[in-house]
């Protein structure tokens, strides 16, 4: 049986599924039944400050956009950090983590950009008994228009500064957590690993507006017939999330840094897919938010019965085996040769492959062949695109085969060279290294 | 069970009043908002779509899905409107099993077609709930047309010829408009008289003079209406019904099913409606299946289909056979009738004789079978009566015994066309007949206009 144990950067946790800083997390209540469920550890709800708590808004505080069985796809909340004093939150805080002492308890936090603010808060976190602190350097709105959150995680010089005030007055673990409202993801990894951060956990939410009104003409979710751009999560963030976790992991600057995966983990292939670009662990919150707690016991299953079929042992065997995978785009091999190929017995003729190809691709499909209807890749034409493949509503109908080395591509008129020739040496760029002579 | 269920001979009140209520309920209960949603997902919007090559009025059917499915039902119910003004009965009476849904992809590929009559029906309904009309006439052209039936292709005719500005009137023998959606078909495929509010619906678009009660042939002749009109459009359908060819078919209780359907759409209450105990249905069609499901729905102990040829032979679908065989009613194969036997001129049972194919033919085997039966009914088909012609039919072409039409729908008469079960080649549907009158509508138009300009 895989040992799906998880240790993230110190911090012991049964499984690597964790709660992200979210509504789910924002008290005792909550935490004590996700633990029950099976999760292995939960990020607390951020924290402020002391002082009178944060107000919400009292109309919705969530957007949605959903497949055609109303099954959610994206979701987005204009909800602040936790609106409970700061006491209560602590004396929960403590007394969970002494009743289940085997789960992660991290503890988000939020406070001005001053050292005084953070030297404040991190002794009486650290008094709680809590196994770690992520800074939330992403939440997107209410709390950057303040001056922090995504207003810190939007400067790579301030986030480099806070970890540093941290990693000098806690002896805790420090997850610098990232907002994806950047243009350039590497940069505030490399600010927070210049300041000492002990990890970084993303993404956080994306700004979004998830729909507009018709009648009102007011963005969703509307409060009084106004509405604010939110953080957008759930399924549909995960591709983006995905590609920023594997940019930090391969990065040379940042390479190693651990990473808590977040972004529309849904199911344990979710999980896995990130662990693979180099998450150490996961975060999860849209999942349960939509579901309940309970899912973890699939996740659970899933990793464990998918990591024994595949023969792997612990984390520590798929952590981050698809990033050197992944590359730039000029290291792809241009002598790589693939074509579509319809699997006659399973086509139900839906025409779907042929009609993108024609009217948006290469006219490399047939729709007709001796007055028959019939869906046939014509290979002079096909240059490989992959578009019908995901058009296609039946699972491996069309599949992608690579042509051997030797045989002629019909498209070319030449045959498929055995050798890897990328474009940095590729005769058309003007720019191409030429070999040493 | 209510007590009536076993009385002898044909009876009425055999069931509760709620057992009538709940039995010919909707057959196809309408999809709500969010199965129609959930349905129209389902839909891959094909590239030259295998659903709208089959429909025999061509509804572009991937487009009026995908419609259902952005949230917007109206342009939907035009889509189906723009090929088939009677897209609201067609979604209810289409054998969808052997048209759109046969060809489905995803029936080909999961046996679990797209329910493409109950979103045509989804949408449709949502534009006739709100009276949404969406044709305006074009400018008069000072044009009259004569449409012989108020059926499915009369009515096709006479919207597409509105539209055009021509001005219609619609002579109809029977006391109500709509033809066979009326009079022809099970009670259950269209509740809450559809066919009536459908017949308004189409009518809306104004210039349709509908009189009832004149029968051609009876009331007046087709020589009046080609000297009177600028053209005439026949649709009357099928007068009369073929013969059992069995002995003593004129017993008390042998009835034509056609008739009985017409009786049980047009009574107000089922329960007065009679029915035998033991009932025997001679045919293979969906007529003979209406008829069969219906008599088991009033009450019926006992209802038996038989057919002479195999069950592959039938012209009923394989969903009414199922249908039948669900509601009870038991279905019988290599069975002609040769005698019906009477007690005091009342059916009293029916003796068969089984058959087989002989070669190419079929035979009687000379062995017999008798049934007990109370009621029999005769739905073997029915025919083209061109007596109603008169003088005139002397001039129309037939074929097969139904009007000859070319492939525009013009009959051998000048300014005379013709669509719908009247003519020759069809397949009996609803669908069919109003592609007939909408096409014959166009060649009208195209014929008394210069190529469609007034």
């Amino acid at each position: 049986m895989a040992d799906i144990r998880n240790n993230f950067v110190g911090i012991k946790s049964p499984n690597p599924f964790w709660l992200a800083s979210a509504p789910p997390t924002d008290k005792a209540y909550n935490v004590i039944r996700a633990f029950k469920a099976g999760w292995g550890g939960v990020v607390w709800k951020t924290l402020g400050e002391e002082g009178p708590p944060v107000v919400n808004v009292n109309g919705p505080r969530y957007g949605a956009i959903w497949g055609a069985d109303r099954r959610l796809l994206g979701l987005n909340n204009i909800e602040l950090i936790t609106d409970r004093d700061l006491q209560i939150n602590l004396r929960e805080i403590k007394q969970v983590k002494k009743d289940w002492p085997d789960r992660a308890i991290v503890v988000s936090l939020m406070v001005p950009c001053e050292e005084h603010a953070w030297k404040a808060i991190l002794p009486v976190v650290e008094e709680t008994g809590a196994d770690g602190i992520e800074l939330n350097f992403g939440c997107p709105h209410g709390m950057s228009e303040r001056g922090m959150g995504a207003a810190v995680g939007q400067v790579p010089e301030y986030i480099e500064m806070v970890v540093r005030w941290c990693k000098a007055n806690t002896r805790m673990p420090v997850i610098t957590k990232l907002t994806p409202n950047i243009t350039d993801i590497r940069k505030p990894a490399r600010a927070a690993h210049a300041g000492g951060t002990d990890a970084v956990s993303l993404i956080n939410t994306i700004n979004s507006i998830t729909g507009v009104n018709l009648d009102s003409f007011a963005p969703e979710p509307t409060i009084d017939g106004k509405g604010s751009h939110g953080g957008y999560c759930g399924p549909a963030v995960k591709p983006i999330a995905m590609n920023m976790v594997a940019e930090i992991a391969r990065d040379p600057e940042t390479h190693g840094l651990p990473i808590s995966g977040i972004g529309g983990i849904t199911t344990w292939r979710d999980a896995a897919e990130f662990m693979a670009l180099g998450a150490g662990n996961v975060q999860v919150c849209t999942a349960a938010m939509t579901y309940g707690f309970k899912i973890v016991q699939e996740m659970i299953a899933g990793l464990e019965n998918w990591m024994d079929e595949k023969g792997h042992a612990s984390l520590d065997d798929i952590v981050g085996r698809a990033t050197p995978n992944v590359t730039d785009w000029q290291y792809l091999n241009l002598n790589y040769v693939a074509k579509a190929h319809i699997d006659q017995e399973a086509c139900i003729k839906c025409g779907r492959c042929h009609i993108a190809c024609e009217d948006t691709s290469h006219q490399a499909i047939t729709s007709m062949v001796d007055g028959v209807r019939h869906f046939e890749v014509i290979e002079a034409e096909c240059v490989g695109c992959n578009l019908c493949v995901n058009v296609c509503p039946v699972e491996n109908c069309i599949t992608m085969e690579p042509l051997a080395a030797g045989v002629m591509d019909q498209r070319t008129g030449k045959p498929v060279s055995p050798v890897y020739a990328n474009w940095t040496t590729h005769p058309n760029n003007p720019m191409a290294k030429v070999a040493a002579e | 069970m209510a007590t009536g269920h076993f009385k002898r001979g044909i009876a009425g009140g055999r069931l509760s009043p709620e057992q009538y209520a709940d039995n010919f309920s909707d057959l196809h209960p309408p999809l709500d908002h969010h199965e129609a949603l959930v349905e129209s997902d389902r839909c891959y919007f094909c590239y030259d779509a295998p659903c709208m090559n089959a429909c025999p009025t061509s509804i572009d059917i991937p487009l009026f899905i995908r419609q259902i499915s952005t949230g917007n039902p109206i342009g939907s119910a035009k889509t189906i409107f723009d090929q088939n003004i009677l897209g609201g009965m067609c979604a209810r009476v289409c054998p969808t099993e052997t048209l759109c849904e046969e060809v489905c992809v995803r029936e080909v590929a999961e046996g679990k077609p797209v329910q493409i009559g109950r979103l045509q029906r989804y949408a449709t309904d949502v534009a006739m709930a709100q009276d949404k009309q969406f044709y305006a006439r074009a400018a008069p052209t000072g044009k009259t047309i004569a449409v012989v039936g108020a059926g499915p292709a009369g009515l096709a005719a006479a919207h597409r010829l509105a539209r055009h500005g021509h001005e219609v009137t619609i002579l109809e023998a029977r006391p109500k408009a709509g033809g066979l959606n009326e009079y022809g078909i099970a009670a259950y495929k269209s509740i809450d008289n559809f066919a009536q509010a459908e017949v308004d619906y189409v009518l809306s678009i104004g210039g349709i003079d509908i009189q009832n009660g004149k029968a051609l042939g009876r009331d007046y002749q087709l020589s009046d209406l080609t000297r009177n009109y600028d053209a005439v459009f026949l649709g009357m359908g099928l007068g009369g019904v073929n013969a059992l060819r069995a002995d003593g078919e004129e017993a008390q209780g042998v009835t034509n099913a056609v008739e009985f359907i017409a009786e049980l759409r047009q009574a107000s209450d089922l329960s007065s409606l009679p029915v035998g105990r033991r009932v025997v249905v001679i045919g293979g069609g969906m007529t003979a299946i209406d008829a069969a499901v219906q008599s088991k729905l009033l009450g019926a102990e006992e209802v038996t289909i038989c057919y002479r040829r195999g069950q592959e032979h039938m012209n009923a679908s394989e969903f009414e056979q199922d249908l039948a065989a669900a509601n009870g009613v038991t279905i019988r194969h290599w069975l002609q009738p040769k005698r019906v036997i009477a007690e005091g001129g009342k059916v009293s049972g029916i003796e068969l004789e089984y058959t087989a194919m002989d070669g190419e033919k079929l035979i009687g085997t000379g062995e017999r079978l008798t049934l007990t039966a109370d009621q029999v009914f005769k739905a073997i088909g029915q025919s083209f009566v061109p007596a109603a012609l008169n003088g005139s039919g002397a001039l129309l072409e037939l074929e097969g015994g139904r009007l000859k039409v070319d492939a525009e729908g013009r009959t051998s008469l000048a300014n005379v066309w013709a669509g719908g079960d009247c003519i020759f080649g069809g397949d009996d549907l609803t669908v069919s007949a109003v592609a007939q009158g909408r096409d014959a509508a166009e060649s009208i138009h195209r014929a008394l206009t210069s190529n469609g300009r007034a």
